[in-house]
């Protein structure tokens, strides 16, 4: 798991004293933060047994299981912001679990690895090999990434899903903030905020 | 790093309410008493008295969860695994208590005990008791005799958790966090069947004269055999395989006959059953498995989510992957009212070849949650306790 710098800009995007769901939250050090510096009320959800043991030496309430299990349990609504960050990609079902973070929230914040990064982009088209970069670590063979995307694909997605785009972050694999024209070749990761159409506000 | 510390030897005291005019109301609107309460405390309560840790038992413990009564006890307490300096529930740290529950044979009140109305046991004219008679009298024991006003932690497994659960909804205000394992809402079908398949073998035992057998034979076969089933439940198809497979008890080959068991599986079975009627009342079986089929919070408050409406207590909640009998879906209906509820709560599955017991023994992984879950919420309340500002 690569050094988890998009925290602090996902913090940026929650208020305080937001009710937070944090899936894939691993070792909860983001709910933590979010607790003891913004005073939100939390709950994290990780499949990882280890990762469940770290969230209760911090004191981070969590869900040990699979995150649309655990967004089944919630009515409409009842986060302020559900955060999925770098884990969308791993996910068996990623346009459910985004139709599911917008149920239970008002808000999604969801990080992803850009596949169209150049250096991606080169790996493939020079060596011809699976591409293995900062922010995409793995071998093909051990790799949980399942559904990658390009920050162009997710843009497609929120059209078609009739999702909001409030804002996006792009950044760099040295976590340099991109202008947007640059993002789907130069962005090593994306952090895009969104909500369903018609219920959001401008930032 | 696991420190295999004991807490020593330690005994088994003695507390006795609603002596006359007094009387202890139950639940179902019988009244009782004198009520005695046998209980264990291990640890130091601290100056400030936030650290008592409440244990409930399951249907056969009772009030020695550690350490040894004596040099000679061979097996120490029902949950030495677990209670102990540096185990999960470090006594170096927290007072810990733990009573037999009423209905119960091991010092607390219940159908062996004398009825001061007969002078003689009372047997089946003990009063019918319920998980919430169980907490009525734990909670009399931790305010009245030993002046608490706050519990750090409430926790048991299977029918301890029941208790857990009852704890958190009767006295919110006093249970800061709540630990259920291996428990549920309600007992399933399934193990409704199991608990009356347990008391019809004891029925059906000749000695057990409805329940009238004190000062004579009890029914040994009976309590035996329900003993049996009982650790049938407890176990699972995979810890079995592990543990017996098909070996075969003191012998090269099978029998072909009805004599002395033909595999360690029933040699097993034949141990605990017998080993069971030296220290436990049938008639004490009976009630108890009747309060646990009977505990339904669903029923008692409309909807399980109505039932917590008021508890204030943070939750860890969990479960066993192996566990048939207190299957993890019911710990997930648990976590699931408690969520409704806005309760701060954790559930974790762990993963264990064993069944329903695998919470009695050695489990790293739940001690690391408890301890961990323990440590974290002793912090918060000495960090928000108003007297010590």
């Amino acid at each position: 798991m690569p050094v988890r710098l998009d925290y602090q800009m996902i913090e940026s995007y929650v208020p305080d004293g937001a009710a937070v769901l944090d899936l894939g939250c691993g070792d909860g050090t983001l709910l933590e933060q979010l607790i003891e510096e913004k005073h939100c009320s939390g709950l994290g959800v990780d499949k990882d047994l280890a990762q469940v043991h770290r969230c209760i030496a911090r004191g981070v309430p969590v869900y040990h299981g699979d995150m649309l299990e655990a967004m089944e349990m919630f009515e409409e609504g009842r986060f302020d912001c559900v955060v999925l960050s770098q884990t969308l990609q791993q996910t068996p079902e990623p346009a459910r679990v985004v139709r599911e973070m917008l149920r239970v929230g008002r808000r999604a914040i969801i990080s992803f690895p850009n596949f169209a990064h150049w250096r991606v982009r080169f790996q493939f088209l020079l060596n011809g090999r699976m591409p293995v970069t900062t922010t995409l670590p793995y071998t093909w063979y051990d790799t949980p990434n399942i559904h990658l995307l390009t920050v162009k694909d997710f843009l497609v997605f929120c059209r078609e899903q009739g999702l909001r785009v409030i804002d996006t972050i792009y950044l760099s694999p040295a976590f340099r903030v991109l202008p947007g024209f640059l993002a789907n070749l130069a962005a090593g990761m994306a952090i895009f905020v969104v909500e369903n159409d018609g219920r959001g506000e401008e930032r | 790093m696991v420190d295999n510390g004991s807490v020593g030897i330690v005994e088994t005291k003695h507390w006795r309410f609603a002596e006359p005019p007094n009387t202890l109301e139950l639940r179902s609107g019988a009244m009782i008493g004198p009520v005695d309460v046998a209980y264990e405390t291990y640890g130091e309560l601290s100056p400030e008295r936030d650290n008592a840790v409440l244990i409930c038992h399951a249907l056969s413990g009772d009030a020695h969860v550690a350490g040894r009564h004596g040099p000679d006890e061979r097996k120490g307490g029902w949950w030495d695994v677990m209670v102990g300096p540096g185990k999960g529930i470090d006594t170096d740290r927290y007072f810990v208590i733990c009573s037999n529950c009423i209905g119960g044979c091991k010092g607390s009140t219940g159908p062996s005990s004398t009825n001061p109305k007969t002078g003689r046991p009372y047997a089946l004219d003990f009063p019918m008791v319920t998980i919430q008679d169980m907490v009525r009298v734990q909670h009399a024991l931790v305010t009245e005799h030993l002046g608490l006003e706050r519990l750090l932690c409430v926790t048991g497994g299977s029918m301890g958790g029941m208790q857990v659960l009852q704890w958190a909804i009767d006295y919110p205000e006093m249970v800061v966090s709540a630990v259920p394992i291996a428990s549920c809402a309600r007992l399933s079908a399934q193990g409704i069947a199991f608990d009356e398949v347990g008391r019809q073998a004891i029925y059906s035992d000749p000695s057990w004269n409805d329940g009238d057998y004190y000062g004579g034979e009890p029914p040994k076969r009976g309590l035996a055999v329900a003993r049996m089933i009982g650790h049938i439940t407890y176990l699972s198809d995979s810890s079995m395989r592990a543990k017996f497979g098909r070996n075969l008890q003191d012998r090269e080959e099978v029998g072909y006959d009805f004599g002395p068991p033909d595999f360690q599986v029933e040699s097993y079975l034949r141990y605990k059953g017998g080993s069971f009627v030296e220290r436990f009342d049938a008639n004490s079986y009976l009630y108890i498995t009747k309060a646990m089929d009977y505990f339904d919070l669903r029923a008692d408050y409309g909807s399980l989510i109505n039932a917590f409406r008021n508890v204030q207590s943070r939750f860890l909640v969990v479960s066993y992957s192996g566990d048939w009998l207190f299957p993890t879906y019911q710990s997930k209906e648990l976590v699931r009212a408690l969520q409704a509820n806005g309760v701060v709560t954790t559930f974790c599955e762990l993963e264990s070849e064993y069944g329903h017991d695998a919470f009695l023994l050695q489990d790293e992984q739940l001690s690391q949650a408890i301890r961990e879950f323990l440590r974290h919420t002793h912090n918060v309340v000495r960090r928000t306790d108003p007297s010590e500002e």
